[in-house]
């Protein structure tokens, strides 16, 4: 078994790593700064740090404006509150304005658990990529987390980070490397390309072994960058495999899995499932339980690559 | 400008007339845009550009220049009239306002206009940003002395609408403007008492505003913001403001200076006819 870890603690410590290399890096927390681990920076590095109580459309603004005099904030708060609550300040001011921010996006998806649909983000990746000058980054693993906030730092002009609250599995190496931009091809495979993110690359990489048992042989891609995305990577795949399932925890509209749909259905079509929640809002329960509920597991995978291959 | 106050003031008046003809005869050749807003906010910007901001048109970007930001981006004739006075580019760009491929939008945006500190637009989102710069100033070290978050090498104003008043994010800003102690900011309320539908206090009154300003931990001054002499000194007053924010907020005319303009909100955001705008530029001779 994997070790496990949670994305939004890599992501505290990888700021809090940050701010001790670079002066310029600040961070703001919308309350919350215990939950989203914004507070380990923020007891390093009090002068830097600024809890902006609970009002994102606020703080969206105020590290707009920390970002135009060459400060690099990270601003910091539920998925929910960083992405539906301030998006037109996040439109307007700082994609508008290609502003150096970087908004760390804890507690998406449905993983979030037992605080039920009003704190469970499934359309943040849909509000996030339709917006001009954004970049959407979901890290799969604590190794991948960590990574994503120094390129994140590195890259200039706004981010969207994409994290989950629960402790799941390691399953990419310190050593592979992380380029905004560029998927990373975790397993090779030539009868179908399951492309994932986040939480469901472990659940994907599951599904692969099922599967390879049943003589059935799936790549598995890490799609860490919905956008920019990697046409070059999918269309490579899709043309390989002939055959393509992604999974997300998202929903289906507008999600990662539409991003590769509409990759693929313009430079190479072949059939495409898409695992993701389909028109509903979340609900109360454990992580799992969630997840089996909304059929986001690796057995859906599965029965999503058989329903792929018949269609070949 | 170190002249004497006497011809400060008539030079200040002079530019002011300049600029409200610029505002007519911009908005008119663009054939739309917002007269009323632009007209109140004048003198309250030519004494801050031609007086009090320490800013370098040649160099835009300098990194100490005080910031000014139009939070009321509709705004944006007057700001664009004074900075092509200011000779951030040429007064003849004015006439592009609008255009297709001009630098001038119909609101600000920094990507394309040199002196635009930001983006604005969509009211209530100015004042946030500027907390930011503020604090930005405060976190960068003043030349030869330790880092400290107590000083800064310069000073962030900024320009609110009245009717902006009415979006919460105003007051989301202006809790915290006060919570960090940004003293090196200075907000100006333009408080001209119409917006687009009619009297700020028929629509939705965000009135009071000195005991809710106060109320919220600033440092308050009224004045007659067409009064080039008290608009002056309350910029000196907000510098003498420690440890809180200032704000100072500017009784104004509507469309000031043109007199079927004046008071009236139909002004808001329309373009005057070739006959209107003639009859207003004879009015500003």
């Amino acid at each position: 078994m994997p070790d496990m870890k949670c994305t939004r603690e890599a992501c505290g410590n990888a700021i809090a790593d940050l701010g001790r290399k670079n002066p310029n890096v600040v961070v703001l927390s919308a309350d919350l700064a215990g939950s989203t681990k914004a507070d380990e920076f923020g007891k390093l590095f009090p002068q830097r740090f600024f809890n902006m109580g609970v009002a994102e459309a606020n703080m969206m603004n105020t590290a707009a404006g920390l970002a135009a005099s060459g400060k690099i904030p990270f601003a910091c708060t539920f998925a929910v509150f960083a992405s539906g609550r301030p998006w037109e300040q996040i439109r307007n001011t700082i994609a508008y304005g290609q502003l150096n921010v970087k908004i760390v996006a804890t507690h998406s998806g449905l993983s979030v658990g037992p605080d039920g649909a009003s704190h469970q983000a499934l359309e943040d990746i849909a509000l996030m990529r339709v917006i001009p000058n954004m970049t959407v980054v979901v890290p799969a693993d604590a190794v991948d987390a960590y990574k994503a906030v120094f390129a994140a730092a590195e890259y200039k002009g706004p981010v969207y980070l994409r994290l989950c609250r629960p402790k799941i599995p390691v399953i990419t190496a310190q050593t592979d490397p992380f380029k905004i931009g560029k998927a990373s091809v975790i397993r090779n495979g030539k009868d179908a390309t399951i492309i994932a993110c986040g939480t469901m690359v472990y659940h994907a990489l599951t599904a692969a072994e099922m599967l390879s048992k049943q003589n059935i042989n799936v790549a598995v891609i890490n799609l860490h960058t919905i956008k920019p995305i990697d046409t070059e990577t999918i269309v490579r795949y899709a043309s390989q495999t002939g055959a393509v399932v992604t999974a997300e925890e998202h929903l289906a509209a507008g999600g990662m899995g539409s991003a590769v749909a509409e990759v693929i259905s313009q430079n190479y079509p072949v059939p495409l499932e898409m695992v993701a929640i389909r028109n509903r809002f979340g609900q109360s329960g454990e992580g799992d339980e969630l997840l089996k509920e909304y059929q986001l597991t690796a057995d859906d995978i599965v029965k999503a690559v058989k329903k792929v291959l018949d269609r070949k | 400008m170190n002249l004497p106050v006497d011809s400060l003031i008539t030079s200040l008046k002079a530019k002011s007339k300049l600029i409200r003809q610029h505002i007519i005869k911009m908005i008119t050749i663009a054939g739309s845009g917002h007269p009323g807003g632009s007209l109140s906010a004048v003198e309250i910007l030519v004494a801050l550009y031609f007086h009090k901001l320490r800013h370098n048109p040649k160099e835009p970007n300098w990194p100490d220049r005080d910031r000014f930001l139009l939070s009321k981006g509709h705004a944006g004739p007057v700001w664009y009239a004074v900075l092509a006075e200011a000779g951030y580019f040429p007064v003849e760009t004015l006439w592009t306002l609008r255009k297709l491929g001009s630098i001038l939008q119909g609101h600000p945006d920094m990507k394309k206009t040199p002196g635009v500190e930001m983006s604005s637009g969509s009211l209530g989102q100015g004042l946030s940003i500027a907390n930011g710069m503020a604090m930005a100033a405060k976190l960068d070290k003043p030349a030869g002395s330790p880092a400290n978050r107590d000083k800064a090498n310069h000073r962030i104003y900024i320009l609110l609408g009245d009717g902006e008043c009415q979006e919460g994010q105003v007051w989301e800003a202006a809790m915290a403007s006060a919570h960090y102690k940004l003293d090196n900011l200075c907000a100006i309320l333009d408080y001209n008492g119409y917006q687009i539908d009619g009297a700020i206090k028929d629509v939705m009154s965000p009135l009071p505003f000195a005991e809710k300003w106060s109320a919220f931990g600033w440092a308050v001054k009224e004045i007659d913001g067409h009064n080039l002499n008290e608009i002056i000194n309350a910029y000196d007053w907000a510098e003498t403001v420690k440890g809180k924010p200032a704000i100072i907020i500017a009784r104004t005319v509507k469309g000031k200076g043109v007199s079927f303009m004046e008071n009236k909100h139909d002004w808001h955001g329309k373009a005057p006819s070739a006959q209107q705008s003639e009859a207003a530029l004879k009015e500003l001779q």
